[in-house]
């Protein structure tokens, strides 16, 4: 039975499309975006997260490594490369201080989950959303057998992507999935390059692709100040986005909620410059959107 | 809101609840004069009489709906026939911190010199005690349950419809034919039923009397009136005087007069718990509305001003004051009046009316404490009703909290209730249900769940008070399984409740022999066709409760305990019980492992959620069922008042992490931080109880703002309340909490856990968030309110 690693499954997410949710967030994803708000996303194994917060220095935790990379330095307790993510020294901690981020599981066990919430998605006409990291960076049959179980049940299905996914598994998880949430982060490829580590071209071909199979499609677009939402950014993708045939863009202005979790997972801090549009500009940018004929909202 | 309702409103907030001594000193002199010459019922009715004849008058400045309790707003008139303070306790209750009450020199000497004289070896609270065995005095006294009837006599009954449809000439009329139709020859009852019917007869005069009295008030104050609008409001006062409550009201005005009428009586009479209310408001005044507005008497904004003078009445009303435990498990001014808006009529249909949106806008406008305001939610009820509830409820200041109509009614019909009767009735005071009009539904004392399983762990000794209470069911470290745990348990439960209830017949007898309230039994069907008061079984249906406390600590403490010491044996009982003691000083791996490692309640985990269920239904078994005294029979709620804080006080610590002296759970909500998967994970949890084989339960949200704004939070809010509805739950109400509350959060993390906050595309429990996050979030909280 194939299995995927997944960081976290929420129930009573709201703001992610129609109705009351429950998302699924998959660990593991193809880029690196300087302003993720999820680094521990990132990799696809389960990994250490660590808070110096709550930390009390007690080094249960060194003593219950088996393999002794828990080193003491500066910033706490820390955990050298070699983890294997087993949790030895979670278990230990007598202040909660250390968890594992990723937990590997079935697409039962998902749905099990899932299925937990089920009245309140015909209640409120929500379902599930598969978000990440990547949810297409996982594997194909894993997918397929998830979508088919949602379906099976009756779910409305959201996949959240960047599109950074070979078009095949677009094509395998089409015939299950009711609406696409499909970021864009810059037109220009480089930049594109820049600050996400790759270039844009896959991204864009799969969304033109994507609109032209009548799929449902709701754009999403992160704004972090002075790197991708000058006046000349928003126009292009606009320009982009009258090409092609889209239901909804949700304007998602930046937030410093990462930093704290890079702090949790021993990276380095991000640059400390970034920061959202203002209330004014993103009430500009809505507006642009919506002269333009789109379903523009703000936040989600 | 009218300049009016706004000075009412503000003196309403800003009068100090103050002790009045004249009902004391009215009932004193009646007794004096009528003991020994008439029967008890007549000597109440005569003791009422004497009261309204004398009783000091009140009309306020702009005020439209008349009637105090005391002499001014915010006074508290005291009953010394149940409780006779002492001159300590006086001066206790006027100098305490929280729920003080101001009263004069005057008072006190009053107080010293009359009153204790008279009642202090002859007061209900005296004599119950003095009938009370050593053993239920010893589990009262550590905190096992709680007693209701030592301070306030036996309540929980609201108004049905009658009043609206017969004036007092017309009861009275029924009662004399009731006495003529009395049968002497073979009913050997016969005497009692006329001493009881002659002493309703009075009630209905004394309530006559002091509306003719308010009417010749109203007029005198009408002559001196330089101000020619408020003249005519005064004769206006002076002439619905003159119709209710002798006859049935005639118009809108009228009716919420006599409804007000009604509600001094019965609360002067006696101070029943939870007071006295309306109930079905919406529906009783509906036909008065609609007439007036189509005779062009009243527009809406004129009934809304009526609507909110009668708000402004109840708030004037603090709780009767209390001392000692059950000022413990009832910490509040407020008196649970509480109204319902919405559900369905009578004959099944939707029963949201113009008035009952009406009363939606009064609510928002008010924002008081009293009377309480809660809504019936029914599937038959419109989206738009529940959407404007939800946008009151989202304000955060806890009203309206929800109630599920279907619910109530299968509730009741599982009480042996009517269908009619069932969907007249609904919930009051807390969530507790009760058919309006027709049933005396007495909460009888708080039970504490947590407590017995203390008990349980330790061979019928209760560690905090050093007495052996219960029967020697074993020693914990011997319990071969959860299931040996859980039969000791049981027989823990069932011993204690027999204790409470075999002191609840004592004193439920005291009130039948030597309490009656002829005036309430007048409006509760079918106390005048029996001829029988309403504490002696009068009301059609008669019901006790007891109200379970702490349903989500002692789940979590056998969650801890079965998936700790038995299924996985991360440590054994001696272990635990030893970690107990200490309260886990130095147990940082047990404490661990049972706050963090261990399933519990509210996670939508079925582990947790079958304790809860095995646990509710072992407390429901042993209570459900048993006969009163009455003719009725007990039935459970599962709701605390304050009284969680209290049981928490005289327990030691817990096996769920709870330390010694901490709160327990609180209605039927997880404990404090145990729910970590969000709304729709509590609300599955709490669905698994059957709430259908109760009488009411409670549930708390927590939400902040930003969870709840805009369109998509009032909308996913009004699912989450109509799923939860799906689901056969009782009762939901809302916390939505503000920045100070967020800034309070950071600086108690441990009692905070529960707080969920919205964080970014998704939501998360406060506590969990680092300082600087909590920080943004704060901000951004602030920013919500712009």
């Amino acid at each position: 039975m194939k299995k995927a690693c997944v960081i976290d499954i929420q129930r009573y997410c709201i703001h992610d499309g129609d109705g009351i949710r429950t998302t699924v967030f998959f660990k593991g994803c193809p880029l690196r975006c300087v302003w993720c708000h999820n680094p521990e996303s990132m990799n696809f194994e389960p990994q250490l997260l660590y808070s110096r917060e709550k930390c009390g220095l007690c080094l249960l935790c060194k003593k219950a490594c088996p393999i002794s990379c828990i080193e003491t330095g500066p910033n706490g307790v820390l955990t050298q490369p070699g983890c294997t993510g087993c949790g030895g020294c979670v278990d230990v901690c007598p202040n909660g201080a250390r968890e594992i981020a990723g937990k590997s599981c079935s697409a039962q066990d998902i749905l099990n989950e899932l299925d937990k919430d089920a009245m309140f998605y015909e209640q409120s006409g929500g379902g599930v959303t598969l978000s990440g990291g990547e949810a297409l960076a996982q594997d194909a049959d894993f997918l397929e057998e998830l979508l088919k179980g949602c379906k099976k049940r009756g779910f409305h299905v959201s996949i959240d992507t960047s599109g950074q996914a070979p078009w095949s598994k677009f094509e395998r998880v089409i015939p299950y999935t009711d609406v696409f949430l499909y970021d864009i982060k810059l037109m220009d490829g480089e930049r594109h390059k820049k600050y996400t580590g790759s270039g844009n071209e896959l991204i864009l071909s799969n969304l033109t692709k994507l609109s032209e199979t009548g799929a449902k499609i709701y754009i999403r677009l992160p704004l972090i100040e002075g790197i991708n939402c000058s006046d000349e950014d928003m126009n292009e993708i606009l320009r982009f986005l009258k090409g092609i045939n889209v239901q909804r863009v949700y304007l998602l202005p930046y937030h410093k909620i990462g930093s704290h979790k890079r702090e949790k997972l021993g990276l380095e801090e991000a640059a400390t410059d970034m920061a959202p549009p203002d209330r004014e500009r993103l009430e500009r940018i809505k507006g642009n959107f919506e002269q333009n004929g789109f379903d523009a909202r703000i936040g989600g | 809101m009218t300049e009016r309702i706004e000075k009412l409103k503000s003196q309403s907030m800003s009068a100090v609840p103050h002790i009045d001594i004249s009902r004391a000193k009215l009932f004193t002199e009646a007794y004096k004069l009528f003991e020994g010459a008439v029967s008890v019922p007549v000597l109440r009715a005569k003791a009422f009489y004497h009261y309204m004849e004398n009783k000091p008058l009140y009309i306020g400045d702009g005020e439209l709906i008349i009637g105090e309790k005391g002499s001014s707003p915010q006074a508290a008139p005291t009953f010394p026939e149940l409780c006779c303070h002492t001159v300590e306790d006086l001066n206790i209750m006027d100098s305490r911190e929280k729920i003080s009450f101001k009263v004069s020199g005057e008072t006190k000497r009053m107080q010293a010199e009359e009153i204790i004289p008279f009642w202090e070896k002859r007061s209900m609270r005296t004599r119950i005690f003095q009938n009370l065995d050593d053993e239920w005095k010893a589990c009262y006294g550590a905190g096992l349950f709680t007693e209701f009837m030592e301070q306030r006599g036996p309540g929980h009954t609201v108004g049905g419809g009658v009043f609206y449809k017969k004036g007092f000439l017309q009861l009275k009329d029924e009662i004399q034919s009731e006495i003529a139709a009395l049968d002497f020859l073979s009913d050997r009852d016969a005497l009692t039923k006329r001493e009881q019917l002659k002493a309703m007869a009075i009630a209905c005069d004394a309530i006559m009397l002091y509306a003719k009295r308010n009417h010749d008030f109203a007029l005198d104050k009408a002559r001196e009136e330089p101000d020619p609008a408020r003249k005519a409001e005064l004769l206006k006062i002076a002439e619905n005087c003159a119709v209710v409550p002798a006859n049935a009201p005639k118009n809108f005005w009228q009716a919420l007069q006599m409804y007000w009428f009604v509600h001094i009586g019965v609360t002067t009479e006696l101070n029943p718990w939870d007071a006295f209310s309306p109930g079905r408001l919406d529906q009783h005044i509906y036909p008065f509305y609609k007439a007036d507005v189509q005779s062009g008497e009243l527009d809406e904004e004129k009934a809304l001003e009526l609507l909110e003078c009668l708000w402004v009445k109840f708030n004037n009303q603090p709780a009767p004051p209390k001392v000692g435990i059950t000022l413990k498990e009832s910490s509040t001014y407020t008196d649970f009046a509480n109204i319902n808006t919405g559900g369905i009529s009578p004959d099944g249909s939707d029963g949201v009316n113009d008035v009952s949106y009406l009363i939606l806008r009064c609510m928002d406008e008010m924002k008081l404490l009293q009377p309480s305001s809660n809504v019936q939610i029914s599937r038959k009820n419109p989206q738009k009703f529940l959407l404007e509830a939800c946008k009151i409820a989202r304000k955060g200041w806890g009203q309206p909290a929800f109630y599920n109509t279907e619910a109530i009614v299968s509730e009741l019909l599982n009480a042996g209730k009517t269908i009619e009767d069932a969907r007249k009735g609904g919930s009051s005071g807390c969530v507790e249900t009760g058919c309006f009009g027709n049933e005396a539904y007495i909460l009888t004392g708080y039970f504490n769940i947590p407590k017995v399983l203390e008990i349980t762990l330790n061979n019928g000794f209760d560690p905090i008070s050093s007495q052996q209470l219960g029967p020697k069911t074993g020693r914990a470290e011997d319990f071969k399984s959860y299931g040996e745990l859980m039969e000791a348990f049981k027989t823990q439960m069932n011993h204690f409740l027999d204790i409470k209830i075999r002191g609840n017949h004592i004193i439920e007898k005291l009130y039948a022999e030597n309490m009656p309230v002829p005036f309430l039994s007048c409006v509760v069907n079918d106390c005048i066709k029996k001829g029988k008061d309403y504490n002696a079984g009068g009301a059609r249906y008669n019901t006790n409760y007891i109200q379970g406390v702490g349903i989500g600590t002692v789940t979590d403490s056998l969650s801890a305990i079965k998936f700790n010491v038995f299924d996985n044996k991360n440590f054994s009982m001696n272990e635990l019980t030893d970690a107990l003691k200490r309260d886990f000083e130095g147990c940082e791996r047990i404490y661990r492992l049972v706050t963090d490692r261990t399933p519990k309640y509210g996670n939508d985990d079925d582990y947790a959620d079958e304790i809860m269920k095995s646990v509710f239904r072992i407390f429901r078994d042993s209570v459900t069922g048993r006969p009163n005294i009455k003719g009725g029979s007990y039935r459970i709620d599962m709701l605390p008042t304050t009284c969680h804080v209290y049981f928490g006080e005289v327990l030691g610590a817990s096996a769920n992490g709870r330390k010694k002296g901490k709160p327990v759970s609180e209605g039927i909500s997880p404990d404090k931080g145990a729910d970590r998967k969000g709304p729709t994970a509590v609300l599955k949890s709490c669905s698994k109880m059957d709430h259908l084989s109760t009488g009411g339960t409670l549930l708390n949200q927590k939400f902040t703002p930003s969870v709840v704004e805009g369109e998509t939070g009032l909308l996913q809010l009004a699912n989450l309340i109509r799923a939860y509805f799906n689901m056969d739950g009782h009762h939901i109400q809302f916390n939505v909490v503000d920045r100070q509350t967020l800034i309070d959060a950071q600086n108690d993390p441990e009692g905070t856990k529960d707080l969920i906050v919205r964080v970014a595309g998704y939501s998360d429990y406060f506590h969990n968030l680092s300082r600087t996050l909590q920080d943004e979030i704060i901000e951004r909280t602030e920013q919500s309110f712009c």
